[in-house]
């Protein structure tokens, strides 16, 4: 669903991502670890296409290095960035509405925000609250509420656990699963490797810029580098 | 006649045509962080617009306010074009340069647009033929025109409709959400540059009515009459907060209304030595005082980064 080759981005003339290469299969879930600074965000930015890179990147078939950002969504693909972005002075509901931004006229939005609130009560309840007044949690929750009311066929996540308490991971992290199962493919960049890799199917390792692992979820778990590295053994 | 209640009248409407405008500035601002210097040239082209065309009709017999009618409603469009292109032309291509730059391309632009207005339409003070009701109404010893409560409540009704337009429609909140996080908004689907140039087209059609309403007010337009205006504008929006749509409004209202009580006042107060020309003063005046005192305006946030 997702072939990417050779990928590089450069902020200034420094490199970020150099030159990696990897894929996503339809219906997988697929992990990004590794740790701060390695390029992870900026190899997501560049899928979205919010940054300028080298390289091809194919998405259902058709080359998108090219598309902008704002018509990715229409394809299929929906991102939720790094620290959630939500959008401060926009109400919760307001918030999910911009999700459904790209789907004017759609009559099941209804029906899609009704489950996006049976599966994230918390936004129901709050949905009159500005977004920037809720919590840390409450903000992934809708980050990744409001990604979903894109109807993506893909979705990329950056860090959803971050600055999150342990409860607060794990119920993201259900919910993500939730998404999973519900045929949504996802890449996810997290520097939690042990929950990525306890989530995912497969997954990659990127170091400085370049992807150094490359393996099933479970013979990375088993790895000893990964388990030294990331795992702190 | 009672001098307080008088000027609170003449501010009033003053006010409501510096809110419009500086609407345009505020506007423009809450989504890229620029000020776009070149805004008063568009009340300026707007006023001049409309005049080339009122001028005609009311010759060929239509009655004032259709003549008038008329000229707005060709100025509007012509201001929304210019306001379009500026964007394109002056600012886009300085979309990701320092912040110093499109400043300078504005004033270039502003150069542009008034020498242009020259070129077209002279240096001559164009009179605004008297076609508007001009009845007096008495109200508690001051005096009120219906053209003046006519630009109030045509003013008032345009804040109104924007107010609906930014905080309850689809289009108003994608522009919220773009001012807040454009990348962030891209990714939803909305078109940043489309957002863009709709917020300078709506700004544009504010300020060619606004230039109406001042020709009409005082009864003349010419090529130099945006600057002075647009820097009153700008300071309304600063006094108001920049970025914020209603501190715009409240920034302009309070700004009329200092200015038109100031200029009641000042002889009185410097014993003559000082005339009601200096009205401009005030506006300046009250612009070093907040910038001194609260930079973020009256409404605004303490933070005015960009996200
Ligand atoms: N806007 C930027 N300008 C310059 N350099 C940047 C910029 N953004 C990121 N970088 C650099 O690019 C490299 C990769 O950053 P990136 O954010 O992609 O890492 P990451 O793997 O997501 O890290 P983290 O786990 O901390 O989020 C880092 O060295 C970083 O300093
Ligand atoms: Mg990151």
């Amino acid at each position: 669903m997702l072939e990417v080759i050779n990928l590089e981005v450069y902020y200034g003339g420094i490199a970020a991502v150099k030159g990696i290469s990897f894929a996503v299969e339809k219906g997988e879930m697929v992990a990004l670890i590794g740790a701060n600074g390695a390029g992870k965000t900026s190899t997501l930015k560049a899928l979205a296409r919010m940054l300028p890179s080298a390289g091809s990147i194919r998405f259902c078939g058709e080359e998108i290095a090219a598309v902008p950002s704002h018509r990715l969504i229409g394809q299929g693909l929906g991102m939720v960035p790094e620290g959630r972005g939500v959008f401060a002075r926009l109400s919760v509901a307001e918030n999910l509405a911009m999700g459904a931004y790209s789907r004017r006229g759609d009559a099941q939005i209804d029906g899609d925000l009704a489950r996006v609130y049976e599966m994230l009560p918390r936004l129901k309840e709050r949905n009159k609250q500005l977004a920037g007044t809720l919590s840390g949690g409450e903000q992934q929750m809708l980050a990744l509420g409001r990604a979903l009311l894109g109807r993506p066929s893909f979705l990329l996540l950056d860090e959803p656990s971050m600055g999150l308490a342990p409860l607060m991971v794990q119920k993201v992290f259900e919910t993500i699963q939730a998404v999973a199962a519900s045929g949504v493919t996802i890449l996810l960049v997290e520097q939690n490797a042990k929950l990525a890799l306890e989530t995912a199917s497969r997954g990659y390792v990127m170091e400085g810029g370049r992807i150094t692992l490359a393996d099933s979820a479970a013979n990375l778990l088993a790895d000893p580098r990964v388990r030294q590295a990331y795992l702190g053994e | 006649m009672d001098t307080f209640l008088q000027q609170i009248f003449n501010g009033l409407t003053l006010g409501s045509i510096y809110a419009l405008v500086a609407l345009g500035y505020t506007m423009v601002y809450g989504i890229m962080g620029l000020v776009n210097f070149a805004h008063g040239e568009v009340v300026m082209i707007g006023a001049l617009t409309a005049l080339a065309v009122i001028k005609p009709l009311a010759a060929a017999g239509l009655p004032g306010p259709l003549a008038v009618l008329g000229g707005i409603a060709v100025a509007i469009p012509v201001a929304m074009l210019l306001g379009f292109c500026i964007e394109r032309i002056a600012y886009r291509p300085l979309r990701n340069a320092p912040r110093l730059a499109p400043l300078i391309t504005a004033i270039g632009v502003s150069i542009v647009l008034q020498q242009l207005a020259m070129i077209i339409w002279g240096r001559n003070y164009h009179s605004f033929p008297p076609l508007m009701p001009a009845t007096v109404r008495e109200f508690g010893g001051a005096q009120i025109t219906d053209l003046q409560i006519i630009i109030v409540i045509v003013a008032g009704a345009m804040m109104v409709g924007l107010l609906l337009l930014v905080n309850v429609t689809r289009l108003g909140r994608a522009m919220r959400a773009t001012a807040e996080n454009p990348q962030i908004a891209g990714l939803m689907g909305v078109d940043a540059n489309r957002i863009i140039s709709l917020t300078f087209v709506i700004g544009s059609a504010l300020a060619a009515v606004a230039g109406v309403m001042v020709a009409a007010n005082y009864g003349i337009a010419h090529y130099n009459m945006g600057f002075i205006l647009g820097l009153k504008a700008f300071t309304a929006a600063v006094l108001g907060g920049i970025g914020n749509l209603a501190g715009a409004m409240l920034g302009g209202i309070l700004l009329g209304i200092i200015e038109s009580l100031g200029a009641g006042y000042i002889g009185d107060l410097t014993g003559g030595f000082m005339g009601s020309d200096y009205q401009d003063v005030f506006a300046f005046f009250v612009l070093i005082v907040v910038l001194i005192f609260r930079p973020s305006g009256l409404m605004g946030e303490k933070v005015s980064e960009r996200a």
